[in-house]
């Protein structure tokens, strides 16, 4: 651009100046960190892609030969004849009992923390170990599922069945829910609840109509993360005593009776045909984790529509 | 008229026996006392940000609380309330009283005591709520019988917000512009009928025009209410204000830390005329904070 105003100095001054003010235009430090961080972005995707492609390569020809009958079969010997239905009901069944137990109970403890136990010594050791809990190894959470709700707890929930593997994930999850739901609480501005107890409201009042209805997308957001942990976990459900191999079972997906019969559930049956070494199973293992990928991706779509919801309520 | 005398504890009188809660101040000239506070000190955990706070605040006057920035005067504004008491930490000393009621007695409720002291906070604070439910909120929570649509038309009227407004009531009170939000606030606060309005620092985070409003409508409100105001802006407190407290701070050379305290409380031609402390003069002209 030509120059067409001279400043203080005369045409010299606004020469330099213009030199100055125009070098070193390149970061070169800057762009290569950029490009760092990119590369690492790209390799995540690139993973993921070469993941997915490699699954729905594998699997998506039994979808195309028998995509019914896989969908509604039951675990079987044979290759061409077994389905995942059992195996869809289980794990529908164990996150129902996930987050009807883990979310009112996570959620109470999270809004007891932040909103009414006075900040101490104490309620920094129990924030400390709830975080220590959620890295506790879900095998160990098999082991206490295994001990308390299939042996001890047998009268109540029946051994091993949806019961007890559902409990054992809502427990797993829980410290999960806590954390995410205190997160979400912390986030609230303190002069929202000022202004509540400012005319007069009791912290009940300010936390029901106003803490909470704020807090609610991150919590809900939360919720929904620690279920799709829950319903991908097959370690402990193994240890409780999930089925592979055969289930005589025919119940429909919402029939009670299943609650207390034997069950299985999609990662334990992912995990079965995987290493079965005979024909057509690999096909079927990658079909079947087409299928909980599916369930996941629902359940966040599921999600990321509440959450946009209550936000709009929110403003 | 500078302090008024210490009141005298009484105890239970025969003939009509007094809680012990109530203490009776003596016969005072009018107008009459609302606010009564007797050698308060507030501490955070061992740390005492103000102390020795001697003030009375009357009825129907705007009483302003001036000084500089950690000066301790939101921190007393907040023990009229009993606001402190959401702050885990905070512990108040000395006597508080509310027309001669201890507030800091073991049975008083604070948020039986919010509901008759209303606060006004710094920044607008609407509740992520619709202008209606921004207003009807405090008489909702406190049970208040009556047409809830006149209730709310009185407290917007009176805040001066109603004909802005009428036509979106159900519009969210985040949308109104700054100086609205505040009215909204004060709107809020007033559908309680509480009989103090607390205000901190109101128009700290408002321009000019917005702040001329809200001290328009403090004229106008003060013969139902009565107001103490925190300010940074000392001429604020002298248009607006029937009395000024002075607040300032002393460091504390052994622990490095600062408390606040109160100089000077005086009628506000008297503040920024002739004080009657050097500290106060020292501010009010400017040489100072």
């Amino acid at each position: 651009m030509p120059l067409t105003t001279l400043g203080v100095g005369g045409r010299e001054a606004t020469e330099r100046i213009d030199r100055q003010i125009k070098s070193g235009r390149i970061d070169f430090g800057g762009r290569m960190f950029a490009a760092m961080l990119f590369s690492s972005l790209a390799l995540a995707l690139l993973v993921l892609v070469v993941l997915f492609a490699d699954v729905f390569g594998a699997g998506i020809g039994v979808f195309t030969t028998r995509a019914e009958s896989f969908l509604s079969g039951g675990l079987r010997t044979k290759a061409d004849s077994a389905g995942v239905f059992q195996a869809i009901r289980g794990t529908f069944w164990i996150a129902v009992f996930t987050v009807v137990l883990a979310f009112p109970i996570g959620v109470a403890t999270a809004v007891y923390l932040e909103e009414y136990a006075h900040k101490g010594r104490l309620t920094r050791f129990l924030d400390l170990n709830i975080r220590n809990l959620a890295g506790v190894p879900s095998i160990v959470y098999g082991i206490l599922g295994l001990t308390i709700f299939v042996k001890h707890l047998k009268s109540f929930t029946g051994g091993a069945t949806p019961i007890s593997a559902g409990i054992t994930l809502a427990i797993l999850v829980l410290p999960i829910v806590i954390i995410t739901s205190a997160e979400a609480l912390r986030a609230v501005p303190g002069t929202l609840r000022e202004a509540g107890f400012g005319v007069g409201a009791t912290r009940w009042e300010v936390c029901r109509t106003l803490v909470l209805p704020y807090a609610l997308p991150g919590i809900i957001t939360g919720t929904v993360l620690a279920l799709a942990r829950a319903i991908g976990e097959a370690a402990p459900i193994l240890l409780i005593g999930a089925v592979t191999g055969l289930l005589p079972g025919q119940e429909g997906l919402l029939d009670p009776s299943q609650l207390t019969e034997r069950f299985t559930a999609l990662p334990v049956v992912i995990a079965d045909w995987a290493r079965t070494p005979r024909a057509g199973f690999d096909e079927l293992a990658a079909a079947a984790i087409i299928v909980m990928l599916v369930l996941v991706m629902a359940m966040n779509t599921f999600a990321i529509i509440l959450r946009s919801h209550f936000e709009r309520k929110r403003n | 008229m500078v302090m008024t005398a210490k009141p005298v504890e009484c105890g239970p009188v025969e003939e009509i026996s007094l809680p012990s809660s109530i203490v009776v101040t003596p016969a005072a000239p009018l107008p009459k006392v609302v606010f009564g506070a007797r050698d308060v000190s507030v501490y955070y955990g061992d740390f005492r940000a103000v102390r020795d706070v001697n003030v009375d605040v009357y009825e129907h006057q705007i009483t302003a609380f001036i000084g500089p920035s950690g000066c301790g005067k939101t921190t007393v504004l907040r023990c009229f309330n009993r606001m402190n008491d959401l702050i885990d930490a905070a512990r108040v000393e000395g006597s508080v009283t509310y027309r001669g009621v201890d507030l800091y007695h073991r049975d008083v409720n604070p948020v039986e005591v919010r509901r008759r002291i209303g606060m006004v906070f710094q920044k607008p604070n609407p509740f992520p709520k619709s202008i209606y439910e921004n207003v009807a909120y405090g008489p909702k929570v406190a049970g208040i019988k009556g047409n809830m649509d006149d209730i709310v038309e009185k407290a917007l009227r009176s805040a001066g917000l109603w004909d802005e407004v009428k036509s979106r009531l159900k519009v969210s009170g985040m949308s109104l512009s700054g100086g609205q939000q505040q009215r909204l606030c004060i709107a809020r606060a007033i559908a309680t009928e509480p009989e103090v309005l607390l205000m901190d620092e109101p128009c700290s985070a408002l321009d000019p025009i917005a702040t001329a409003r809200i001290e328009d409508l403090m004229q106008q409100i003060k013969n139902e209410f009565t107001i103490v105001i925190v300010t940074h802006n000392m001429q604020q407190a002298a248009r607006v204000s029937d009395r000024t407290a002075f607040f300032t701070t002393e460091v504390n050379s052994e622990s490095d830390t600062r408390t606040g305290l109160l100089v000077e409380v005086d009628e506000t031609d008297k503040i920024f005329s002739k004080p009657s402390d050097e500290r106060t003069e020292n501010y009010v002209t400017g040489r100072f904070g």
